[in-house]
């Protein structure tokens, strides 16, 4: 039988790409707002563009940050996306006019560290980037490092802050790309996945990172 | 390793079929957008760019169907401009599965739409596509020397065009698509000097249009500030392929997908 994803509905953009990419890899795809379904599905696919503060606050009101919650505390497979990948952080910060001063949005708060705005010449980081996977990915099984990934996004984490004394936990992978400086591309921590690029976007290479998550379902 | 330049091509849609003969190999309907979008995608394209220029808003449902149906089947990045009055009408090309939105004359009419667009869906999704020319003797004078046109090239606003798009940056737009009208259709080579003045006054990324003619024609573009190169008929026709193009600019020493 196979793999039934949800793509969450909470109103941020358009998801029909999410999903057609998400049915080639064969899972039976729903999108839906629906929390019973986005608790229950055996994936969830939580996408988000534009501002982490109105993506934040969409998924709080469709109860998108419980409901992650409750996935993860029960193994349950998350993939974030672009902003997606973002709210699972700590904290956003944004300055939308450079006159006011920042604005900080808390996130779900799964992962330690901040979204803020990425330092290069050239922003948006926008189109395709090489990314570098740790060595023991799962998302990146057979992805050659000359592939590349579709980027469209302002800010990042530009840095990983998670640490951890107890050597019986195991820290996430973290997948790094570079823009001016280096940023976090992926995070894989058991059953919660996150990219910063648009894998429904990025050609045969997200096929198969979308097919390599499925089949961890 | 670095951000590879993107190669784009372009294809003008109307009432949902792709004008300006395209002469693509092993096609069965070469007017079909569709499967010259699957083409192009095969091809190596990094991203594709449909413009509409149907004439009848009454047709708008056709390009709404012809983007659904690309975007079902084409998994690279689609951009849709033309015609483009409102936040309303960026909304329903995006439901429909376009992931940019490009806005030209309704932006010059109307600055505040590059505002209000930004804020309802971010500003990755904003195209400002600037139809740029030289100012010709007898016109009013701008500081640049450039500015921008309407009505494909044929009207003068009087507007200087690097400080259009500059002030676009600052409203909002995510990337500028710079269309020199001059270069355009004299496949004699993009305007260098205008993608060079609107690189020192911009840090979105600049797509560099009009002029294209022969494959050396690109290097010349990224290095004079371009991320990305956009082109029509010279992919259409066959006189050379993405892939030439992404052959010299690696040659050249630029990241390329």
């Amino acid at each position: 039988m196979p793999s039934r994803v949800v793509v969450f509905d909470y109103g941020s953009g358009n998801l029909s790409s999410a999903q057609r990419a998400m049915e080639r890899t064969g899972a039976d795809v729903t999108v839906t707002s629906d929390p019973h379904a986005a608790l229950e599905a055996d994936g969830l696919v939580v996408p988000g563009v534009g501002a982490f503060s109105a993506c934040m606050s969409s998924l709080r009101a469709a109860g998108g940050d419980r409901i992650i919650g409750r996935r993860v505390a029960g193994g349950r497979p998350v993939l974030g996306i672009c902003v997606g990948m973002q709210v699972l952080f700590d904290r956003g910060v944004e300055r939308a006019d450079p006159r006011a001063g920042d604005q900080v949005t808390e996130g779900c708060g799964e992962w330690p560290g901040t979204v803020d705005r990425l330092r290069a010449p050239i922003v948006p980081h926008m189109g395709w980037n090489t990314v570098r996977p740790p060595a023991d990915t799962r998302l990146f099984a057979g992805i050659g490092p000359q592939e590349r990934f579709y980027f469209v996004h302002s800010y990042a984490v530009r840095e990983w802050e998670f640490s951890t004394h107890n050597e019986r936990i195991r820290e996430p992978g973290v997948t790094w790309a570079e823009h001016g400086e280096p940023f976090v591309a992926a995070v894989e921590n058991g059953p919660l996945c996150a990219t910063q690029f648009h894998p429904e976007k990025s050609g045969d290479a997200g096929a198969r990172l979308l097919a390599n998550w499925v089949a961890t379902l | 390793m670095s951000l590879a330049v993107r190669v784009i091509p372009c294809l003008d849609v109307d009432a949902g079929r792709v004008v300006k003969g395209v002469n693509f190999e092993n096609l069965r309907d070469a007017g079909d957008p569709v499967e010259l979008a699957h083409g192009y995608d095969a091809a190596g394209a990094d991203e594709l760019t449909f413009l509409d220029v149907t004439a009848s808003s009454g047709d708008r449902e056709t390009t709404y169907d012809v983007v659904r149906r690309t975007a079902d089947q084409v998994f690279i990045p689609l951009t849709v401009g033309g015609g483009v009055r409102t936040a309303d009408d960026v909304d329903l090309l995006l439901r429909a599965g376009a992931d940019k939105v490009g806005v030209n004359t309704a932006a010059i009419a109307r600055p505040e739409l590059i505002e209000e667009i930004a804020e309802r869906f971010g500003r990755q999704v904003l195209v400002l596509s600037a139809d740029v020319r030289r100012v010709r003797e007898g016109d009013r004078p701008t500081p640049s020397g450039f500015e921008v046109t309407t009505h494909g090239g044929r009207r003068g606003t009087g507007i200087d065009a690097l400080e259009w798009c500059e002030r676009a940056a600052g409203l909002g737009a995510g990337e500028i698509l710079l269309n020199s009208m001059d270069a355009d259709g004299t496949r004699a080579g993009f305007d260098l000097e205008l993608i060079r003045g609107a690189r020192a006054r911009v840090d979105v990324p600049l797509i560099a249009s009009g002029g294209a003619g022969a494959v050396e024609h690109f290097v010349p573009a990224v290095e004079a500030g371009a991320d990305a190169v956009l082109a029509a008929t010279v992919f259409h026709f066959g006189e050379f392929t993405v892939a030439d193009v992404k052959r010299s600019l690696r040659e050249a020493g630029h990241a390329v997908r």
